[in-house]
């Protein structure tokens, strides 16, 4: 059913765009309510699928005009609510730009439109023995565009870096219209490094129409280890000291128990069910260089403590020691009704400590937490387990989940390592800036997005929120936003 | 010392008073970018190393810290800047270094001095002390205003503190010489780029390609095997008189011009004059070239810019000749205005090296 305040609207932007590409019936707005953080829903007032750039400027001069805000959205698969939608503004799907524009074998590049799935560049460059390096665990589904909004990391991280350190050039439409180019297939560009400043900004100083990666060779070799540990203690302290003596996996992950046991009933890949924590590793680079830093891990994940190691060498077999790890989160949603998916860093060093204070926690609040996460680069994210249909424990699992991330702060780290801020760690920012960074930040905003239509009210909070926050929330007796009224 | 405060005041009056600083850490790189102006803002005092964690692959260090130190500091840990930042000089600073955002030899397999970034402190141009980014690896929470800082030659804020994101060194390197054309050059080592080698850099110039393998003792004899050349005597020396400018290429004062253009990018000409290669010299599998001439050959600002822009890429005038116009390639007007803005959000009274990167902010 229409609904009348937002007709007129629609009557606009029907004469810019064909009827199917401009969706306001309740029943199609559904599947835009949220993305992949599904607890916080809004119906758009209307959704628009362009597929062309003279369309996106038609829909931003009309909004412009007309001051309604835009979220521009990829698959939705962000699990920080940055493409959830606003319910006087226009949700923009970039969906239908999904075209792979070119695969440049010589300069090792790929030119792509937003929509065009993670997964299928890498296929695209594989006849060129290429592939594109950052892999999110929705990569089949997750597109570029989002990818750059959001600086998606990914299991491969450690050693070939997020996405701003694979995207070489960019093309950004602004509110005004204007399309700006930045870099392209050089290595750099000129000015200030507007690349590093787009990506990870989650839709709020530009719409991205274009993008161009690198592509790497595939390495010739891989092989993926798993270990058994006695104590999750243990097997951090090996994570430290592979890092230390000079060997950069691939990928270094580390499950506990819990997640150990439920991926295990969830895909029997052959994980040991008493293992108190499995630590994945991959190894990849050239045959000889890798048969020799794969006896050095060895070596190292028996001195750690190490009591059952598993090696896989074919594509069949690292599938299956990957399936494990690759199928936790699903497995965690067998465990209980809900769970709350976290995304703290902090600094290698602190890993056993942070979860042995979430283990404290985790009794207190009465909530089970499975703990996966990207060990090599501090990167944790434990999976709070609870039931919204209990009323009350949805609000216990987010205190829980703030104080986590309050105390990835206080060691040096942050409260998002790579999902995003979006509206969900919006009180997160309050603890990890001051009120002089978030005015930077907003002063950025101002600067590459003067109306202040695009995305807003996401990743960055406004002084207010946080001065409620910290009025409610007072560390060591310490006001975080003394300067600022209260009300 | 921490000398942050101070700093900070020093930039607080500067601003009330609307009276341009000239940032200034060792003054190595002083020859580069547009000719400084202002008043001099010594940051050399603001030194030391903060935090360095060998077995986390993190450094802290403040910005006068001299960069040669750090270095040091890493290499007794067996550790390095994998960027190979040029120092251009002793007195070379960590600050410096960020500021002009230069990567060294090392750049075409590691990586650029931005993307080993991890957070920094700075002070903005209203005096206010301001921490982006952090101490560990994986970090998006706020816009990256850490990495935008390198290369920002000091126009968006006095660097204070940059944490790094350091890495072990190789456990050993050999370099291989080949006698190819320049055209022959360029395809041959986008051709090896695009395969699985241990390659960490590469040049060309006067008819020799260099490639540099990096990695175990094994995976260099197997590269060795397949790539064939010569093996290169004194490899280390020639790439660190590379990185920093020392060879005979670059000697004297005829205008040095950095392009950086697609890699695979065919030879540049210029025209008639410049029929031969020992003007050009090629790293990063192609995608660094520069060009030097005596400027009575005629070769403009204009040609070498056009030639830039037409291949893809950009033209910057790196030392000598005028530096009181544009050094850098000019922005289209949309981009430029939106620099523009950006300064003005980090520095609404122009008082931090105001010209420095372009005439108009």
């Amino acid at each position: 059913m229409d609904r009348p305040t937002s007709s007129d609207l629609v009557t606009a932007l029907r004469r810019l765009l064909p009827a199917e590409q401009v969706i306001h019936d309740t029943e199609a707005l559904r599947p835009y309510e949220c993305d992949a953080l599904s607890v916080k829903r809004r119906r758009p007032q209307v959704v628009c699928l362009p597929d062309t750039v003279d369309q996106l400027r038609a829909i931003l001069k009309l909004c412009r005009e007309r001051n309604v805000p835009i979220v521009a959205r990829g698959a939705g698969t962000g699990l920080s609510g940055g493409a959830l939608p606003l319910e006087q503004g226009v949700l923009l799907s970039l969906a239908r730009f999904s075209r792979i524009l070119e695969i440049d074998p010589r300069n090792r590049t790929a030119r792509l439109e937003p929509g065009v799935r993670n997964i299928a560049i890498s296929e695209a460059a594989a006849p060129h023995g290429l592939y594109y390096a950052p892999d999110p665990s929705s990569q089949i589904a997750c597109t570029i565009g989002g990818n750059v909004a959001e600086n998606a990391g990914g299991v491969h991280c450690l050693k070939y870096g997020l996405t701003v350190h694979n995207v070489l050039g960019l093309k950004i439409l602004t509110l005004e219209g204007e399309l700006l180019e930045i870099g392209g297939q050089a290595l750099d560009g000129a000015g200030y490094d507007l690349l590093a400043l787009y990506t990870g900004s989650e839709g709020l100083l530009g719409l991205i129409t274009e993008i161009t990666v690198k592509l790497l060779p595939r390495p010739a070799a891989v092989t993926v280890m798993l270990a058994a540990f006695p104590s999750i203690a243990a097997a951090a302290e090996t994570v430290t000291r592979i890092l230390a003596a000079g060997i950069v996996p691939a990928g270094l992950e580390l499950m506990d128990r819990l997640a150990v046991q439920a991926a295990e009933d969830y895909v029997h890949a052959g994980y040991p069910r008493d293992a108190a924590a499995v630590l994945l590793c991959e190894l990849d680079g050239g045959e000889a260089e890798l048969e020799a830093q794969a006896g050095h891990l060895a070596s190292l994940l028996r001195a750690g403590g190490a009591q059952d190691i598993q090696r896989a060498d074919t594509p069949e077999e690292r599938a299956r020691l990957w399936a494990g790890r690759k199928a936790a989160f699903p497995a965690a949603g067998r465990l209980a009704p809900d769970y709350y998916c976290m995304d703290g860093t902090i600094p290698r060093r602190c890993l056993a400590e942070v979860l042995e204070q979430i283990g404290r926690w985790s009794e207190e609040y009465g909530l089970r937490v499975a703990n996966v996460f990207h060990a090599g680069d501090g990167n944790l994210h434990p999976l709070i387990l609870y039931d919204a249909a209990r009323p009350g424990e949805l609000e216990k699992a987010e205190a829980f989940g703030a104080r986590i991330l309050e105390l990835c702060v206080a060691k040096g780290g942050s409260i998002t390592g790579e999902h995003g801020v979006g509206v969900e760690k919006l009180d997160g920012m309050c603890v990890q800036f001051d009120a002089a960074e978030l005015n930077q930040f907003h002063r950025i905003k101002e600067a590459c997005d003067p109306l202040g239509l695009l995305n807003p009210g996401k990743a960055v909070p406004s002084l207010h929120r946080c001065a409620e926050l910290g009025a409610m929330h007072v560390h060591g007796g310490k006001l975080p936003f003394p300067e600022l009224e209260r009300f | 010392m921490d000398r942050s405060q101070a700093l900070a005041e020093h930039i607080r009056a500067a601003a009330g008073k609307g009276k341009p600083l000239c940032i200034r850490g060792g003054g190595s790189k002083s020859f580069y970018g547009r000719e400084p102006a202002g008043e001099p803002l010594d940051v050399c005092g603001h030194r030391g190393i903060v935090n360095y964690q060998p077995e986390e692959l993190i450094l802290t260090v403040r910005c006068g810290t001299p960069l040669h130190e750090v270095e040091t500091t890493l290499a007794a840990q067996n550790q390095m800047l994998p960027f190979e930042p040029p120092h251009f000089g002793p007195q070379a600073t960590v600050g410096g270094a960020v500021a002009c955002g230069l990567s060294g030899p090392r750049r075409a397999g590691a990586g650029a001095l931005r993307d080993y970034i991890l957070g920094v402190r700075c002070i903005n141009g209203r005096g206010e002390i301001l921490r982006f980014g952090g101490e560990v690896v994986k970090n998006v929470a706020g816009f990256d205003a850490a990495r935008l800082m390198a290369g920002a030659l000091g126009t968006l804020g006095v660097l204070l503190d940059v944490t790094f994101k350091v890495l072990p060194r190789p456990a050993a390197e050999l370099t291989l010489a080949f006698e190819m054309d320049e055209a022959r050059a360029i395809e041959t080592m986008n051709r090896w780029a695009a395969q699985p080698l241990p390659l960490s850099a590469s040049s060309f110039h006067a008819g020799r390609l260099c490639v540099r393998l990096s990695g175990s003792e094994a995976s260099l004899e197997a590269a060795h095997r397949a790539l064939g050349g010569e093996t290169l005597a004194g490899a280390d020396d020639y790439w660190q008189a590379l990185r920093e400018h020392r060879l005979a290429f670059f000697a004297g004062t005829h205008p040095l011009w950095r392009l950086s253009v697609p890699p695979a990018t065919p030879p540049l000409k210029l025209g008639e004059e410049t029929a031969g290669d020992t003007e050009w010299f090629l790293e990063w599998h192609g995608a660094q070239r520069w060009f030097r001439i005596a400027p009575e050959a005629g070769i403009d600002a204009g040609t070498l810019r056009r030639a830039a822009a037409a291949a893809g890429g950009h033209a910057t005038l790196f030392r000598h000749g005028d530096r009181t116009g544009e050094v850098f390639h000019p922005l289209p007007p949309a981009l430029l205005a939106l620099h523009k803005r950006l300064k003005a959000a980090f520095d609404p009274d122009g008082v931090l090296n105001p010209g420095r990167l372009y005439p108009a902010f």
